[in-house]
């Protein structure tokens, strides 16, 4: 499964589990507009370290914070070969 | 010229000119002048002197106003956070010997719940005859955030809430303040004391409101000052709505501010002073930190000054100021200052290259984007599951939220004779499907890992990480 799609259905799967409606997931969706509260992202990072063994926004320095669905996955797909 | 006893209606009166300064939130505003000769409480006012007075209103301003009138008039002020059910709030009056109820919705559910006088508080002022008799010393009482159990109740008196604040010039006058916290928290109340205090104006959030929305609204009503937590912030700057406002002063409280939070924030408001501080509801303000790193100069600690000392114990902070709050109501007068008068604020720190970095909390305690977790709640709740021998919940550092819970399960050796990948899934999940069903969401742990030990201390106990 590619870094996209692992991320995508980890997205899926915790908005279920929260009992969440996610917006279509499009790259230029803005994360705060997707229907997933910040618990839920935090929740997805976690489970994305667990399956990748990174977390991109924890490193301590230069760290953008995502806006879009696209900063998102890019800040992954920039670590995970 | 004010003196310690006055009222803080005295206090916002010596501040300067009232008529231009504001309190607002998202439905209603009002102009202080308009306080002068008018009440939010109408003619009932009276009726709550010397009283126990419990303020229970949906929205924060009401509840800014009542404060505002009460200070001087009632005996105590206890200030109940949104969101609390009648059953709740009936708790609580009985924990704070309330004899008086201030809402601001229907009246009727509590007019039958025994809750003693009932009084309507509305920001659509009404005309009063001048009683402004306020010599009544208040004892102010708020709610810690802590989410187990009966809601502990802590004391502060007007002097420990505003000690920081006796220059009123220190912020310079035509201040606007913002806050993401309710005014009902010791972190809201503080920044509702300071627009006061300094002769500005406050703008308040609403639980309904996007961030995008109470910005563009903090905007317009042109924000200088305004604070929220490491949490509240990385929404900020997830929202694309940063740049809606220019403040000259941010300011993070309620969590650990690690170093990207500042580093985003100084990068969005490169002019603005950005400053994280410490403070908890017992412990009260304990100090700023305003050079744009994380933690705090080892200084800090040495530095003894008539106005606070802090003390690093066994790896924990303690704090002794005059703005430390007295005691909790109906428990032992002792278990929240220490008899030399040091609170236990039960944050640890560990000392890396002459600075102090908060690393968690004694005792186990998780805070996930300003919500406590005992882990022994999320264990128990765990532990029912039949396959399960053992379990550690634990926090893991998050960049989202500051922290969230993860836990480690240990399955009962017989069923865990056929490990495969599904039946370990299956448990996982129903795990967490039992989690779900009985804590809130933000107890449920983000990963459940099965594993096949875990430490055990020579006392038997679970070894636990500093969370």
């Amino acid at each position: 499964m590619s870094t996209r799609s692992v991320i995508l259905s980890q997205l899926v799967l915790v908005a279920k589990e929260h009992n969440q409606t996610l917006a279509p997931l499009a790259d230029d969706l803005p994360l705060l507009e997707s229907g997933l509260d910040s618990l839920g992202f935090a929740v997805v990072v976690a489970r994305l370290e667990d399956q990748f063994g990174v977390d991109p926004f924890s490193s301590d320095e230069n760290v953008e914070f995502p806006v879009t669905l696209a900063d998102f996955i890019g800040a992954y797909e920039r670590l995970v070969k | 010229m004010s003196s310690s006893q006055d009222s803080l209606w005295d206090r916002v009166r010596a501040a300067g000119p009232l008529r231009r300064r504001l309190l607002r939130d998202d439905a209603a505003s009002v102009t202080l002048s308009d306080l002068d000769g008018a009440s939010s409480l109408s003619e009932h006012r009276d009726r709550l002197r010397g009283r126990s007075v419990l303020i229970a209103t949906q929205k924060q301003l009401t509840a800014a106003l009542a404060v505002i009138e009460l200070d001087g008039i009632a005996a105590r002020l206890v200030l109940c956070p949104p969101g609390r059910s009648l059953a709740e709030i009936r708790l609580i009056a009985l924990e704070a010997e309330a004899n008086a109820l201030i809402v601001d919705g229907p009246g009727e559910p509590y007019d039958s719940a025994n809750l003693g006088t009932v009084v309507q508080c509305s920001p659509r002022l009404k005309p009063i005859e001048a009683q402004d008799e306020r010599r009544q010393s208040t004892e102010w009482v708020l709610l810690t955030s802590g989410t187990t159990g009966a809601p502990k109740l802590v004391s502060h008196s007007f002097a420990s809430l505003t000690g920081d604040m006796q220059n009123p010039n220190a912020v310079g006058r035509d201040t606007t303040w913002s806050t993401f916290y309710d005014i009902r928290r010791y972190g809201g109340l503080q920044i509702l004391l300071r627009a006061l205090l300094s002769g500005g104006s406050l703008v308040m959030s609403s639980p309904d409101e996007s961030i995008r929305d109470f910005l563009s609204r903090a905007s317009a009503s042109g924000v200088t000052h305004i604070t929220g937590t490491p949490s509240h912030w990385r929404r900020v700057l997830m929202s694309r709505a940063a740049q809606l406002i220019a403040p000259k002063y941010v300011r993070l409280s309620g969590e650990i501010a690690d170093q990207p939070i500042l580093d985003g924030l100084r990068a969005v408001y490169p002019t603005a002073v950005i400053a994280h501080a410490f403070a908890s509801t017992e412990a009260g303000l304990a100090f700023d930190v305003t050079d744009g790193l994380a933690g705090f100069p080892e200084g800090l600690v040495s530095q003894h000054s008539a106005d606070i000392e802090i003390r690093i114990e066994n790896g924990s902070m303690l704090i002794r100021s005059s703005r430390t709050a007295t005691r909790y109501l109906n428990r032992d007068s002792n278990s929240l200052r220490r008899e030399d008068g040091f609170v236990e604020t039960q944050d640890l720190v560990e000392l890396r290259k002459g600075r102090y970095y908060f690393v968690g909390r004694r005792g186990g305690i998780i805070n996930v984007g300003g919500q406590k977790c005992h882990p022994e709640e999320i264990e128990s709740v765990i532990n029912q599951h039949p396959m399960v021998h053992m379990s550690l919940v634990k926090a893991r550092r998050s960049p989202l939220l500051g922290s969230v819970v993860v836990a480690d399960v240990v399955l009962n050796s017989g069923a865990d004779l056929t490990p495969s990948n599904v039946t370990r899934e299956t448990v996982s999940n129903e795990i967490m499907e039992a989690c779900r069903r009985s804590l809130s969401a933000h107890k449920v742990p983000a990963t459940i890992r099965i594993v096949a030990t875990l430490e055990v201390s020579a006392s038997g106990k679970l070894q636990r990480p500093n969370a």
